[in-house]
Parts: structure tokens; C-alpha cells; sequence
């Protein structure tokens, strides 16, 4: 069990390593859902199958999918590509990484530091528990939930509609600038 | 009855809220209807109270509407005091005032703000019945200023002259630097004795200070400044002669009847703290016996018909001043009463011939209007008459004797005084019928454009009427010992004993005042009428032009201010044009623009940017939480 | 579980977080720092989970639920917003879209 977590935490850092160093998005998807698969065996490993099923599912399966749909609808070619290179100078790491270092080393800092809590044996915490959760103490944040995808779902509806371009009068751009914009 | 007390300020109140709600929009008639009928029913009631008043004679009315604020103990109320003393001024407000409302609805009839006109008469008519009804001190303040208000609001009624804007605005800082002594007054009054209503005060004030203390002369000396400047008196005498800049209606009611009499009635309503600061009550008698001397002689060099009457009412005033100042209170509120009478009807007389000459206002362009207009003539004639104090039938002689009277014979009266009231009624007649004799005599020089209609007449007629039977309710004691007035007043006020060596030759005194009034009208005659040559001889040496231009610009005393007070300040207010403490805030404001560009800088639309600024921040929480 | 383990995950999770950051703050393609958003949300989940086992309790899958649920809805709104700019701007470059600059 422990090895296996071992393993498939390492798979989904190499993965998701690979996923943001790629120029190629259609690449960066299929190491996304490697990354998404090895964080749902992680989540196996930790006592929760039911959410390694969720993980696969919607993340590795809807979400991904979803964002491979836009994305042939957008026609990239291989200029998008050789831009994606262009704009991804070892430069543009350096402020960024430092900044994610630091906050990782906090963070690193707080996880390793020593606890006083004992922690139990792992005990599966299975879907019927999670269920009667989520309809009993929890039954707001499912309304809620309820209530954000259907404005996800309006609001995917209302922006991706294809109307008239419209700006307001006032930012709308000169002839010259268009180019530009 | 007591309790309508409150209805008599209120009614005005009401009509000027109307007007100025729905002025526009309603008719003219309907305008005039609200804007008299408000004033008149406040008159009704009046009248009614005042018959009540007489007949029980009680101390006084008291009515409390509500309380007005309570803040540390200090609770003012929005009470009505009625009293002899408020009980004439009222009467005189709303009566004069009813009459001088119904006038103006002819003289403003062809004017296109009639119901702004009304509007502010009414809200004026409403803050004077609550200066003199108040209870408290702090409710006569907040009316106080709320005629400063209408007098600056009327006076530069006709706003698109901008000398008529300046003359408004001259009103009201004059004014207003007399209004910042009383306001220091009242907080004195309130720090010594926690309170501001007025009975309280006056109790209260004899066992706190002693006669002649530093205290009461230093309260005194601030309530006679507020008095001072609203009352048209030295040293703040000169906005009123440019006040008539408003319609003569205004100067009428405001600048000659009732508002300029305000400081007449503070003073006699603080009269124990006079009485216990004798030199501020010395000081009052001297600044009425100077300033009716200057403005007499003033009023005799003008040429335009309201600024003779305006400078007389300044004159007139300083008698009341004098009166007040030897403590012939009960006097001085005659003379006020008597005064309200003649010089309104003086100023409406004034206003019909202006009228009818197409608002010219030039004396010398008048003459010979006795015919045209013989009951303007008459009314007119009657009212000089009683400024002059002509002796035995007009109400002016009595009110006037009485003061001269006192001025001489009371404890605190002097020989100066005498003589300085004497030669201002001297004055006072010269002027006067110098007035009479240009502008009704001699030969026509104008065309009679609008003859006055009866709607101009009426009230011609009633103060005409009161000016002549006025006096008969206070006679000296050697003629027929009438003293109706003096009974009224003396639960109020104190009395005044006479000398009792001079009393024994009251009617020499008498006769002299009557001789030297009588010589001022033959005077008058004889430079006018009889011999103009005379007076033109006169005139044309150089000592008496220069004479005669310092009079007429009032003793100077417009330039005078104007190199003290005006210039040095304009030449300060020059100075710090870059007013340098301001640079300090301009500091601030260019700070704050450099922070806006340098922050500005950071919206510069790159999401990344953004996303880095969260994560910094997220770093600088979580590392202040690790290490705190 | 051993104590180390579950720091093993957490760590995890912390790293994928960072990951996902340091993808958002580098790209300027859209879509791809749409894709760490995702990266990061997943880690965040994952920290969820580790705390509800540790405790046994279900509130961390719960959390987790919700998690997802959030990114569902971000997703297709994100997606859609995407595709406007694309259509207003004819590009994915996220600094092209500066309008609202300062």
C-alpha cells in the first residue's frame, strides 16, 4: 500500500511536471490526465475509492474532455505552438519559481512540523458515510452546489453564445489600432 | 387663547412653506391670498390676544410647543413667551405687517417673482414673531438670524442689478459681525448661569453679579454689539441706507418697522443685565445720542426720497437707543411703537410715489405731486408730521417728548443728552419737511404714470390713522396724566423717576421741544419754499459743499471701513494668493496623485501580474502566522 | 497509515499545488492557465482528502465533492469566456486582453 503510494505520487509530480513544461496543449492534456489518474490512486491508497472514482470520472474524464472540445473548436496550428515556445523563455521560470519554492518550503515547514495528534489507522471511509454526510449536516452545500452549476450552466450558455461583436462605444478601437488589439 | 400662542408665528411659516413649495404654480391672486391671508389671520389672532391680554392682565402667556434638543442638560425649547413687552412688538409685526403685505400686493403686481416675493415676506414676518415671542434666548438667536436671512434675501431681491446683490451682501456681513458679538454674549450668559431662557436669566442674574461687575458690563457691551449691528447704529450704521436697494415694501417692513427695531427689543429684554452694567447702559444712551445726530445730518443731504427716510429711521432708532440707554424703557417701546406707525407709513407713501413716477427715486426730479395725489399728499404729510414730533396732534410729539424728557430729567439723564435729542428733533424737522416741501410743492417735473389704487390707500389711510391717535394712550403727566402705555409695560419693565426739581417746569421743556420742531419746519420753509436763493448761496461756498458731500456719503464712514478694514484685507487676502498652509494640503493631494500613477502602474491589465501580487501576499501572511 | 505517510501526501499535495502555480504565473496561453487552475484545484482536493482520513471522518470527502463540483462550474464558464476572447481578440494571449488597465 505504501509503495504503491510512493509510486503513483511520483508519477503524478513527473506528470504534472511534463504537463507545464509542454508547448503543445493537446500533450499537456494527455500528462493532465495521467497526473489526474496517479492522484486517483493516491486517493485509493489514503481510504477513499469512491472519490478515486469521482477523480477519474469528472477531472480525467469530463473536465478534460471538456477542454479538448474548445480546443478544437479554436483551430490551433502549429504557429500557436512555435508562439508557446517563443513566450516560454527559461527567463519567464526564474520569478516564478522562486516564489513557488518559498511557499512550498513554508508550507513543507508546517506539514513536517512535529504533531501532536496521533493519527489512527488507516480506516477506509466509505461512499455510505460520505453520502449520509453530504444529505444530512451538509444538505446547504449541496443546494449550493446545485444552485453554482446551474449558473455555470446559464453563464456557459449566456458567454459562449456567438453574437455581434460588441464593445462599448466608447472602447471600441480606433481603425488603426484593430491590428493591435 | 394661550394656547393658539403658537399659531401667530406658525400661520407665516405655513404660507411661506406653500409659497416656496408651489409659488410657481399658483395664481397670482392665489399667491396674494396666501401670502397676506397668512400674515393677516396671525394679525386676528394677535388682536385677539391682545384684548384678552388687557382685560386679565396677567403676568404673561406662556406656551412650550416642544422640547428642542437636550444635550448635556442644555434644553432649549421651541416655547412662546408672551408678555407686555413681546405683546407690543408682536402686535406691531403682524399689524404693520398684515397692512404692508396687502399694500405690496398692488406695488409688486407687475413683478415676476410675486410669489418668491411673499414667500420670503411671510418667512420674515414668521422669524421676527419668533425673535420677540421666544422664550429662550437661543430661539430669539435662530430668529435673529432668520430675518438677517429674509432682509439679505429682500434687499437683493431684484438680483440681476448686481449693486442691489452688493447692497445684500453688505447688509448681511455688517450685520453678521454684530451677530458674532451676541453669539459670544449668549455663550457667556450660558457658561454663568447653564441655561438661556430669558426669565431664568433675568432672575437669576441680579444675586450672581453685582452692580457694575466685570461680568455683566463684558455681556452688556456683546448684546448691545448684536443689538448695534441689527439695529443700524454706530459703528455698524452703514448697510442700511444701501438696504433700500430692496423693494419699498421691504423697506418698509424690514428696514424701518420691525426688523432694525430688533436691537431695540434685546436690549429691553436684557434690561436687568443693563441695569446691573451701567456703563454699558451709559454707552448705549451715547451710541443712540451720536448716531441720531450724524444720521440726522446725513438725511438732510439726500437727494434720493428712501435714503432721507433711511437715514431717519437710523435717527429715529438712536432715540430708542437713548431712551433705553437713561432707563426710560417703558419710553423707548413707545417711541418704537409710535415709530413703526409713522415710518412705515412714510416709507408706503414713499413707495406709491416711486411707483407712480416709474420707480424714480430722485427728489429732485419730483415736485408738485400735492394735487396729483392728494391722499398720498395727506397720509404723507401726517406721517412727517409725527417724525417731526409736530406738537399736541401727532403720536410722534409724545413718544419723542417723553424720551427728551427723560433724557434730561431721568436718574441716568444729562443736560448732553438733552440738548443732542433736541437738536436731532431740530434736525429731524428740517429734514423732514425739507422732504414734504421738494416733493409735493413747487412745480410738476414728471408725468403721473400710475395713479395708486385703493389697494395702496387703505393702509395709507389706517397708519395714518394710528400715527395721529397713537400718542393719546400715553399723555405727559401735566396734561392730561394718561399713561395707559406705562401701565402695560411696568410689570415688565421698571419705570423711571423723574427729577423732581425740573418735573415742577415739565411744560417749559415741553414748550421748548414744541418750539424748536415748529422752527424746524420754518426752516425748512424758509430754504425750500420762501427763498431757494438763499439756500443756493449757502450751498455754493466751498466749506459747505465739502460739508454737504461728507454728509451725504454718511460722515464717510463707507470709506472709512473701506481703508481700515476692506483694503488691508484685500491687500492680506493678496498676499497669501498661494496661501501657503494650503500648500501643505496641496502636499497631500500631489502624494496621493504620485501614489495613484505609481499604483495605476501595477492595473496594467497582465493577469500574471495579478496572480503574482496573490501569491506575494499569500507568502507575507503565511509567514508573519509562521513566525508570530 | 504511518505518521510519514500522510506528510508524504500532504507534501504531495503541496507540490502539485506549486506546480500548478508556477504554470499560471509563467503561461500566457489562456488555455493553459486555465489547465493549472485545474492542476492547483486537484491538489487542494487531494489535501482534503488526506485530512478527512487522518481524522476518519467524511467531511474531507465531502469537501472534496464540492471541490469538484466548483471546478465543473469554473470550467465550462472559464471555457466559455475563452472562447468570447478568442472570437473578440483572435488570439489566447491573456496580456491581449488589458482593457481595464490602470
Amino acid at each position: 500500500m505504501e509503495l504503491t503510494f510512493y509510486i503513483a505520487a511520483a508519477v503524478a509530480t513527473i506528470a504534472t511536471i511534463l504537463t507545464i513544461t509542454r508547448y503543445n496543449i493537446i500533450h499537456a492534456l494527455l500528462y493532465l490526465v495521467v497526473s489526474f489518474l496517479a492522484v486517483a490512486v493516491v486517493f485509493f491508497t489514503l481510504g477513499a475509492p469512491f472519490m478515486a472514482a469521482l477523480e477519474i470520472i469528472i477531472y480525467a474524464g469530463a473536465i478534460v474532455v471538456l477542454i479538448i472540445f474548445v480546443i478544437m473548436m479554436l483551430n490551433l496550428t502549429h504557429e500557436d505552438v512555435d508562439k508557446e515556445k517563443a513566450w516560454l523563455t527559461p527567463r519567464v521560470w526564474v520569478g516564478p519559481a522562486i516564489l513557488s519554492l518559498v511557499l512550498l518550503a513554508e508550507l513543507a515547514y508546517i506539514i513536517l512540523a512535529p504533531d501532536t495528534q496521533p493519527t489512527e489507522a488507516l480506516v477506509a471511509v466509505d461512499a455510505r458515510v460520505v453520502g449520509m454526510s453530504l444529505y444530512g449536516p451538509y444538505m446547504l452545500g449541496v443546494q449550493l452546489c446545485g444552485i453554482l452549476l446551474m449558473a455555470g450552466i446559464v453563464g456557459a450558455y449566456h458567454l459562449g453564445r456567438q453574437k455581434k461583436k460588441v464593445v462599448h462605444r466608447f472602447l471600441q478601437p480606433k481603425e488603426g489600432r484593430s491590428a493591435a488589439i | 387663547m394661550e394656547n393658539l400662542l403658537w399659531l401667530i408665528p406658525a400661520l407665516p411659516f405655513l404660507g411661506a412653506l406653500l409659497l416656496i413649495l408651489f409659488g410657481t404654480r399658483l395664481s397670482r391672486s392665489l399667491v396674494a391670498i396666501l401670502g397676506v391671508g397668512s400674515v393677516a389671520v396671525s394679525a386676528i389672532i394677535t388682536i385677539l390676544l391682545g384684548i384678552e391680554f388687557l382685560q386679565n392682565r396677567p403676568e404673561f402667556y406662556h406656551q412650550e410647543v416642544w422640547q428642542w434638543f437636550n444635550v448635556a442638560g442644555f434644553t432649549p425649547s421651541i416655547a412662546f413667551h408672551i408678555d407686555a413687552l413681546s405683546i407690543v412688538f408682536v402686535f406691531v409685526i403682524t399689524f404693520v405687517g398684515a397692512l404692508i403685505h396687502f399694500y405690496a400686493t398692488a406695488y409688486m403686481a407687475d413683478d415676476q417673482d410675486y410669489s418668491r416675493f411673499f414667500a420670503c415676506m411671510n418667512l420674515f414676518v414668521g422669524s421676527m414673531l419668533m425673535l420677540v415671542m421666544a422664550d429662550n434666548l437661543l430661539l430669539l438667536y435662530l430668529g435673529w438670524e432668520g430675518v438677517g436671512l429674509c432682509s439679505y434675501l429682500l434687499i437683493g431681491f431684484w438680483y440681476k442689478e448686481p449693486e442691489n446683490g452688493y447692497a445684500a451682501r453688505k447688509a448681511f456681513l455688517i450685520t453678521r459681525v454684530g451677530d458674532t458679538a451676541m453669539a459670544i454674549g449668549l455663550f457667556m450668559l450660558f457658561q454663568a448661569f447653564g441655561t438661556l431662557h430669558i426669565q431664568t436669566i433675568l432672575t437669576e442674574a441680579p444675586q450672581a453679579w453685582s452692580v457694575g461687575s466685570q461680568m455683566a458690563i463684558i455681556v452688556a457691551l456683546l448684546l448691545l454689539g448684536g443689538a448695534v449691528g441689527k439695529s443700524g447704529q454706530l459703528p455698524l450704521q452703514t448697510w442700511l441706507p444701501d438696504a433700500m436697494a430692496g423693494p419699498t415694501p421691504v423697506s418698509a417692513l424690514i428696514h424701518a418697522a420691525t426688523m432694525v427695531t430688533a436691537g431695540v427689543y434685546l436690549i429691553a429684554r436684557m434690561y436687568v443685565i443693563f441695569e446691573l452694567a451701567p456703563l454699558a447702559q451709559t454707552i448705549v444712551a451715547i451710541v443712540g445720542a451720536v448716531t441720531l445726530l450724524l444720521a440726522g445730518f446725513s438725511a438732510l443731504t439726500q437727494y434720493d426720497l428712501k435714503r432721507v427716510l433711511a437715514y431717519s429711521t437710523i435717527s429715529q432708532i438712536g432715540y430708542m437707543f437713548l431712551a433705553l440707554g437713561v432707563g426710560a424703557w417703558s419710553a423707548g417701546i413707545f417711541h418704537f411703537m409710535i415709530h413703526g406707525f409713522f415710518k412705515a407709513l412714510l416709507f408706503l407713501c414713499a413707495g406709491a410715489i416711486i411707483m407712480a413716477l416709474h420707480h424714480e427715486q430722485d427728489m429732485r426730479k419730483m415736485g408738485g405731486l400735492r394735487h396729483k395725489m392728494p391722499i398720498v399728499y395727506w397720509t404723507f404729510l401726517i406721517g412727517a408730521a409725527s417724525l417731526a414730533a409736530l406738537p399736541l396732534i401727532t403720536a410722534g410729539f409724545y413718544s419723542k417728548d417723553q424720551i427728551l424728557w427723560y433724557a434730561l430729567a431721568g436718574e441716568n439723564g444729562s443736560i448732553w443728552f438733552y440738548l443732542a435729542g433736541l437738536f436731532g428733533a431740530f434736525i429731524t424737522s428740517i429734514y423732514t419737511f425739507r422732504m414734504v416741501f421738494i416733493t409735493f410743492f413747487g412745480e410738476s417735473k414728471t408725468h403721473l404714470e400710475h395713479p395708486p389704487g385703493k389697494v395702496i390707500t387703505i393702509p395709507l389711510i389706517i397708519l395714518a390713522i394710528l400715527s395721529l391717535v397713537g400718542g393719546f394712550i400715553e399723555l405727559p403727566h401735566n396734561f392730561a396724566h394718561i399713561i395707559l402705555f406705562s401701565n402695560l409695560m411696568a410689570p415688565v419693565l421698571p419705570g423711571i423717576v423723574a427729577n423732581e426739581v425740573l418735573a415742577a417746569n415739565e411744560w417749559m421743556f415741553q414748550l421748548i421741544a414744541a418750539i424748536v420742531s415748529l422752527g424746524g419746519v420754518f426752516v425748512a420753509y424758509l430754504f425750500y419754499i420762501k427763498s431757494p436763493a438763499l439756500l443756493a448761496s449757502i450751498e455754493r461756498s466751498d466749506f459747505a459743499m465739502t460739508l454737504h458731500r461728507f454728509w451725504h456719503s454718511g460722515w464717510g464712514f463707507d470709506a472709512l471701513y473701506d481703508a481700515l478694514i476692506v483694503r488691508p484685507y484685500v491687500f492680506i487676502s493678496r498676499l497669501n494668493k498661494r496661501d501657503f498652509i494650503d500648500s501643505f494640503y496641496t502636499g497631500l493631494a500631489r502624494m496621493a496623485e504620485g501614489f495613484h500613477v505609481m499604483f495605476s502602474e501595477t492595473q496594467n491589465g497582465v493577469l500574471r501580474n495579478y496572480v503574482a501580487g496573490i501569491v506575494v501576499g499569500a507568502i507575507m501572511i503565511l509567514t508573519i502566522s509562521l513566525f508570530l | 497509515m504511518t505518521p510519514a505517510h500522510m506528510e508524504a501526501a500532504l507534501l504531495l499535495a503541496g507540490v502539485l499545488f506549486m506546480l500548478g502555480l508556477i504554470s499560471v504565473l509563467i503561461r500566457r496561453n489562456i488555455i493553459f492557465m486555465l489547465i493549472s487552475v485545474e492542476i492547483m484545484l486537484n491538489a487542494a482536493g487531494l489535501a482534503f482528502i488526506v485530512a478527512g482520513s487522518k481524522w476518519v471522518q467524511p467531511d474531507g470527502q465531502v469537501m472534496f465533492i464540492f471541490i469538484l463540483t466548483m471546478a465543473a462550474a469554473e470550467v465550462s464558464v472559464g471555457l466559455a469566456l475563452i472562447l468570447q476572447i478568442y472570437h473578440q481578440l483572435k488570439t489566447l494571449d491573456s496580456d491581449a486582453a488589458n482593457l481595464m488597465k490602470g
